[in-house]
């Protein structure tokens, strides 16, 4: 089943298409990995669907709504949730503070202003399940700012949780992370997929290899090749361009 | 508990204050709580949503402005009408002007409220609304019924006190709140709000109204302690004292924007006073620059960072 998908994404920086007529299909339990080198458009592709960045043309559809004009906020509300590259975090508040703040976005009575924000039992409970989801339980009570680089980006991915997404947009999540969590990120990753659809925009070929169920590359914009891992394993053109094979040349 | 001892510490001792000073003192004393309000509102925008304005000045100086423009010309106005008048006229200025500045970011959304504010300053100074330039009297001072008379030095005391206590609490309610909560947020991360879902405008749009709502309210009391205005009170000197006074006060405080206007207000008094420091006092604006500058580059966190760099120091 399909929870989100983009028919033919374009996005133009003046003479330049960053993204070209690209269509994606996000499926139920399913993590799709988005792979290309630097430059390939990942990231613009990332900002349509999540809503930062105004698309040039094509749709984009979540859960068979055609959401290409809502602004970011309204599709986060509506279970997309997203997660950044570089880590983008609280650092003054605790860990679970944090989380608690994602999940009182959802919440409308944001204007009470003679009840506490620590008293909202609804946005705390949410708030530890998604640091349970994430591995984080243990280090609730931290500042987020003073967390190893391995746990921010944990963090990074409970606060996504704490919006209770049914679609998750992960740019990067192993980025700078050594063998062990690494490890533990391709756990989390794993369970995460359970009644959601994840896209993941990774560069660590190994890991992609490993844990996606289909992987999208791209290239100068536009889609080379998609499928299982299988198949774009054996994909010539991904070969030539990608994976550095260049016999072609 | 211990967070607000020292400031419901302090109110009671602003209550007895009367009992035990001369007019002078009793006299400044309302100023300064005057303008405590007038930085708490601004606090609510610099120190807790990290919007920097310039222009902050405007809802203050239409809030006096238009106590003064709605009195009666010979009978005492009512409070019950003029207060709300002054605080829901600043509060409209600050939804409109908030709804065309906060798309702005940074430096350019400093020259857009700073050019909104101007633009206000003029309209005072330059129209048959402002009626002078020099300014307008205010021939009797607002009362309320037979029990609230704010031509008694003693009910002007009290009523203003009452007002900054209001004022206090509501934004100390304000930040423990899940919508202070959304303000830091957007203080640290906006972008990070905006992707959980938090339509970041409305909440900025929501506290810039609020802030300008309080201005308003210090306005009114400005007027009617002064009884006077003039339009300087809405320039862009006075929105700049403001944001001197929280910063030398320390950003993020509730009690670091009283602190420092109570230090601000003192240090201009005492460098303008012929009696104490000679001929320099033609030149206060100099002095008090001098030094506000050296308390900033020393205390980088203002006056509420005092303690913790005393104690790094050790």
């Amino acid at each position: 089943m399909s929870l989100m998908q983009a028919r033919r994404l374009t996005r133009r920086f003046g003479g330049l298409t960053a993204v070209d007529s690209v269509s994606l299909d996000l499926a139920l339990d399913e993590i799709h990995a988005l792979i290309g080198t630097n430059g390939a458009g990942k990231s613009t592709l990332v900002n349509m669907l999540s809503g930062e960045l105004p698309a040039s043309s094509g749709q984009v559809l979540l859960e068979g709504t055609d959401i290409t004009r809502w602004p970011q906020p309204r599709r986060a509300r509506a279970g997309l949730g997203r997660s950044y590259q570089r880590t983008t975090l609280f650092p003054a508040f605790t860990v679970f503070e944090n989380c608690r703040l994602a999940a009182q976005a959802s919440r409308p009575r944001s204007w009470v202003l003679w009840e506490s924000a620590a008293a909202c039992g609804h946005a705390g409970a949410i708030a530890g399940q998604a640091l349970e989801a994430a591995g984080l339980a243990d280090v609730a009570g931290r500042q987020a700012g003073t967390l190893s680089h391995g746990a921010k980006r944990q963090l990074e991915i409970a606060l996504c949780l704490a919006t209770q997404p049914r679609v998750l947009l992960l740019d990067e999540p192993l980025a700078g992370m050594g063998a062990e969590e690494t490890e533990r990120m391709l756990q989390l990753l794993r369970t995460l997929k359970r009644a959601r659809a994840v896209l993941l925009v990774e560069h660590d070929m190994d890991a992609v290899f490993r844990i996606a169920d289909r992987i999208t590359v791209m290239a100068n914009g536009a889609v080379i090749a998609s499928g299982t891992p299988e198949e774009v394993r054996g994909n010539r053109e991904v070969r030539v361009a990608y994976l550095g094979e260049g016999d072609a040349c | 508990m211990k967070d607000w001892l020292i400031p419901v510490l302090g109110a009671v001792l602003l209550a007895l204050l009367p009992l035990m000073v001369e007019p002078y003192t009793q006299d400044l004393t309302v100023k300064m709580m005057v303008f405590a309000i007038f930085a708490l509102s601004l606090e609510l925008l610099v120190g807790m949503t990290g919007l920097v304005s310039l222009g902050h000045a405007a809802f203050f100086g239409i809030g006096a402005y238009v106590t003064v423009l709605a009195s009666p010309e010979y009978d005492p106005g009512s409070v019950a009408m003029l207060l709300p008048m002054a605080v829901l006229a600043a509060a409209a200025y600050a939804l409109i002007v908030g709804l065309l500045s906060l798309r702005t970011k940074g430096a350019y959304f400093i020259m857009v409220t700073l050019a909104f504010a101007q633009m206000a300053y003029f309209v005072f100074h330059d129209t048959r609304l402002g009626v002078s330039s020099d300014g307008i009297f205010l021939n009797v001072r607002p009362v309320q019924g037979s029990w609230l008379d704010l031509d008694d030095k003693r009910h002007l005391f009290y009523f203003v006190l009452a007002c900054l206590v209001f004022t206090y609490s509501l934004l100390a309610l304000v930040r423990r709140s899940r919508f202070g909560h959304a303000l830091a947020g957007i203080r640290v991360n906006e972008q990070r709000m905006r992707a959980v879902g938090f339509h970041t405008f409305g909440y900025k749009l929501a506290a810039f109204t609020l802030a300008g709502a309080l201005a308003g309210l210090a306005g009114f009391l400005l007027a009617a302690k002064d009884a006077a205005v003039n339009p300087a009170l809405l320039s862009w000197h006075e929105s700049s004292a403001v944001l001197l006074m929280i910063t030398l006060g320390g950003l993020g405080h509730l009690r670091g924007a009283v602190l420092g206007t109570v230090v601000f207000t003192l240090l201009k008094e005492v460098f303008s006073t012929h009696s104490l420091v000679g001929p320099l006092a033609d030149h206060w604006q100099l002095t008090l620059g001098v030094t506000v500058i050296a308390f900033v580059a020393l205390l980088p966190h203002g006056l509420m960072g005092l303690p913790q760099r005393l104690r790094s120091r050790r």
